[in-house]
């Protein structure tokens, strides 16, 4: 199989308008003839299935919520990055996309990340006309702040709820086009199987929730837009029923998975109290502009952080990295955080947390200013642990958090499945090897209110447009495989609930495949997984619950899909054989401990193939760069 | 408040079907919980015993789990999202209760929030009320530049405030009319007082409103029960805000 990521030719500055000039129409009139569906209702769903209602497409959008209000993006804390420079601090859409590749450690193409630089200040004045309430200065232009990785103040925000508003802005756009007709809302589904026709994507088949009945929905395009997949491991800071099945479904109809190793873990969680918890919660790294991050000097040292005096703390990240200090990358700030736990500094109950310290800058600028950033934090914190964080060091952890690897897709965010497009998280595209802070909220606005929009369009123009009925054998042979399925899962008989048996899953992923990975780890967790997945199939326990409401069995179906994707992660870690943003491999490290990358080898994207038989195919897809000249991360 | 390393607690629940008329509250008894842990994972323990037993699982609606989706609550000892003040109950943790504690969980009882199954209820109304005009009508592509036109520090931060609001219908649950006065009032409170929310205002508001009655919530009665239940403490002031908005 040739990959063809469709990049224009010529200088990456001007490519995307290039590209925009040259890519077809469809006049007004005929655009209500082509219906579009779409998968998932956080920013990218929801803002595309928006766009593209007001262009006067038909548009369906599956939801598993209740409401599309509820989709993870809602969560997302610290802000939206965006090069406008209002600072007068040297921005620019240049440099936001050159951090952009080089914070992917030169792992991401270097044209999609210049149109999402380009792309970013557009989204703002959206958000803005929409009625989002960024934070604003006295006289009333929009603040900015600054944030990991990042020596520029770009940051846009809404107190520690960016997400949120910015998710309400998009969904109120979305609700304007249900109301007029244009949008049908299909929410309490969950997406089981994509339908191909002669290999093109038509459509999906959902369970609804509530009614427990199995629903073919066709359409001329298939938008997936359902997230990441950061649950596969145990606890993440992801909702608990954000899952995998959508990206896992198209896979096995043919779409590419790209990078599933790079995932993301966050410095600044809530760690762990009791075995029964069932998630971590993040806090902003926001914090990390004012809070600092240190351990004791002494590895065992039991007393409480007050009773540590200063000259016995050992603030880490700023000794290890004076020009960044506490603001260095996330996986830069994990991978240390973990080393000092694992030889004995960590703190807490456990030993597993470091201390993120307000006192210095409480001392200095005061506990109003502290309050106005970071108020609904420090009380999020308090309520959870029962600890005041104005008044002792908050203790935090990494977690699983953001997953950059998802379906392959091209420049028009295209999958190797066409006709199926993929936005947001659930692709693998700009973010490389590692995610900047506050570029996921830019990434998914900039993939569902300009590019899909744009692209998607594009491929309906050069469509026939037959009207897929639900009696095609496309779509029968995708409904039968469905109900085959469930009706296997409830023959099976076992006696573990899906809970029990994912948190093995989970639990032995984030030891092989976590923060630091090894090729003696990774061949031991593709052992451990293949042996859970033959436990899965005798041990499962999924009674019939005698009602069409059945959380029990969402969990299986979902838990069946980890389980496959949890094999290709380990192996496309154990193939990667370098260091790389958040891939850290033991076996390619400097003296110093710092990510050893290997461009000779693996400047490329790694897109893997499902097979029904036999192992997984592993394709390649080279990376150049002709705008920035790959070179070694440095925050020292 | 309990600072036992451990605690029992009795669940007295409401188990209805989906199919059926009528419910009834089972007590179950949980030992052994670290008070550390959130009143729904003290659930989803319960739920895996149930499980196990060959029981059928309480439903219950959740999942962000740190109180920002909006997707779970009940009522706890008759408390719509519990008795902690400024919280839904995913972030109620068992440390606020103690050793040998009864808690009545049941679910929300309004005419625009039927019942799904056990402690869920089926909120969707609150969506058909946005549908309504709770937006800018403002089509992509055509905003102008951000920094064209300024919106005062304060006056951003109180429309922040209303624009908190999480959705979840706690509001609704409290009020002894089942009024969802304080969702629409917030909203309109965080589009109108920003100006590019201002041409549409005054039709934004009937809409809003009629649409309220239509879906069958009631009238408000001013017994700013909603405020004391919301878990972003949305202030019963943005309701007066609203009606003297409407009267002008």
């Amino acid at each position: 199989m040739r990959l063809d990521p469709r990049l224009p030719s010529g200088p990456v500055a001007e490519a995307w308008s290039r590209r925009r000039q040259e890519l077809p129409l469809i006049a007004p009139a005929n655009r209500r003839h082509y219906r579009v569906l779409v998968v998932g209702s956080g920013l990218a769903g929801a803002s595309a299935a928006a766009s593209l209602a007001e262009q006067g497409y038909r548009v369906r959008l599956l939801t598993y919520h209740d409401s599309p209000r509820r989709a993870h993006s809602v969560a997302a804390q610290g802000g939206i990055n965006a090069a406008r420079n209002y600072q007068n601090d040297g921005d620019s859409v240049e440099r936001l996309f050159r951090d952009t590749v080089r914070g992917g450690d030169f792992r991401a193409r270097e044209a999609g990340c210049h149109r999402l630089a380009e792309i970013s200040g557009s989204i703002i004045d959206h958000c803005v006309a929409l009625g989002v309430p960024f934070a604003r200065e006295y006289g009333g232009t929009l603040s900015n702040r600054s944030f990991g990785g990042s020596q520029v103040s770009r940051t846009f925000y809404a107190r520690g709820q960016t997400g949120q508003q910015l998710l309400y802005g998009v969904v109120q756009a979305l609700l304007r086009q249900v109301e007029a007709g244009r949008v049908e809302l299909c929410p309490q589904r969950d997406l089981l199987d994509l339908i191909t026709v002669d290999g093109v994507a038509r459509g999906a088949i959902c369970r609804h929730r509530l009614s427990g009945s199995l629903e073919t929905h066709t359409a001329h395009a298939v938008v997936l837009a359902s997230g990441g997949y950061s649950n596969v491991f145990h606890r993440s800071t992801n909702a608990v029923r954000s899952n995998a099945s959508a990206i896992w479904r198209a896979h096995r109809r043919g779409a590419l998975l790209a990078n599933p190793c790079f995932t993301q873990i966050h410095p600044t969680c809530i760690p762990s109290g009791d075995p029964d918890q069932s998630k971590l919660t993040l806090m902003s790294e926001s914090l990390r502009n004012d809070g600092r991050v240190w351990l004791p000097r002494r590895a065992g040292d039991q007393r409480p952080p007050d009773q540590v005096p200063e000259a016995e703390r050992d603030y880490f990240l700023e000794r290890l990295y004076p020009a960044y200090g506490n603001m260095v990358p996330r996986d830069v700030a994990s991978r240390r955080s973990r080393e000092l736990c694992l030889s004995g500094h960590g703190v807490g109950p456990t030993g597993r947390s470091i201390y993120l310290d307000f006192d210095e800058a409480i001392r200095r600028q005061g506990r109003s200013v502290i309050e106005g950033r970071y108020g609904n934090l420090f009380s999020m914190y308090e309520r959870i642990t029962g600890s005041d964080p104005y008044r002792e060091p908050m203790r935090i952890y990494p977690a699983p958090h953001y997953t950059m690897g998802g379906l392959w897709v091209d420049y028009h965010l295209m999958s190797t499945v066409p006709g199926l497009f993929v936005l947001g998280e659930a692709n693998f595209s700009e973010h490389g090897a590692n995610r900047l802070g506050a570029s996921a909220l830019m990434q998914g606005l900039a993939d569902g209110l300009f590019i899909a929009p744009a692209t998607v369009p594009a491929w309906l123009a050069d469509q026939p447009h037959p009207k897929l009925g639900e009696d095609h054998p496309s779509c029968r042979e995708a409904l039968e495989g469905v109900r085959r399925r469930i009706a296997h899962l409830r023959s099976i008989g076992g006696r573990q609930p899906a809970e029990v048996l994912r948190r093995q899953l989970g639990t032995l992923l984030i030891e092989s495949c976590g923060i630091s990975r090894s090729a003696a780890g990774l061949r031991q967790g593709i052992e451990g997984v293949a042996a859970l997945r033959e436990g899965f199939q005798q041990e499962l326990l999924l009674p019939d619950p005698g009602t069409p409401l059945d959380p029990e069995l969402e969990k299986a179906l979902q838990l069946e899909d980890y389980l496959e994707l949890a094999d290709l992660m380990l192996r496309d870690a154990l193939s990667r054989e370098e260091s790389c943003g958040a891939h850290f491999r033991e076996e390619h490290q400097s003296e110093n401990g710092e990510a050893l990358r290997r461009d000779d080898d693996f400047c490329h994207i790694a897109a893997w193939e499902w097979r029904a038989e036999g192992e997984p195919l592993r394709h390649q897809e080279p990376l150049s760069f002709r705008a920035i000249h790959p070179t070694a991360r440095s925050y020292r | 408040m309990s600072n036992a390393s451990s605690l029992s607690l009795a669940l007295r629940i409401w188990r209805q079907r989906h199919d059926e008329p009528a419910g009834r509250f089972l007590t179950y008894r949980l030992t052994g919980l670290s008070p550390d842990l959130s009143l729904l994972e003290a659930l989803d323990r319960l739920n895996q015993q149930l499980l196990l037993e060959g029981e059928r699982p309480v439903h219950f609606e959740h999942d962000c789990r740190e109180g920002i989706c909006g997707s779970c609550g009940f009522l706890v000892n008759g408390q719509a999202q519990g008795p902690q003040s400024g919280s839904t109950v995913c972030q109620l943790y068992l440390r606020e209760f103690s050793d040998g504690q009864t808690l009545t969980l049941e679910p929300w009882r309004a005419r625009a929030f039927p019942l799904i199954q056990d402690l869920a209820v089926d909120r969707s109304s609150l969506d058909r009320v946005l549908m309504a005009g709770g937006y800018v009508s403002v089509n992509i592509g055509s905003a102008p530049e951000a920094n064209a036109l300024p919106v005062g520090r304060e006056l951003a931060a109180q429309a922040f405030e209303a624009a908190s609001c999480i959705g979840c219908g706690a509001c609704v649950a409290a009020c002894p009319n089942a009024s969802a006065s304080l969702f629409v009032a917030a909203k309109l409170a965080h589009l109108d007082l920003l100006p590019q929310g201002q041409p549409e205002a005054a039709q934004r508001s009937r809409r809003l409103r009629e649409r309220m009655a239509q879906e069958g919530f009631g009238v408000c009665g001013n017994q700013l029960e909603c405020a004391a239940a919301c878990p972003k403490e949305i202030p019963s002031a943005l309701i007066s805000r609203m009606n003297r908005h409407a009267r002008s």
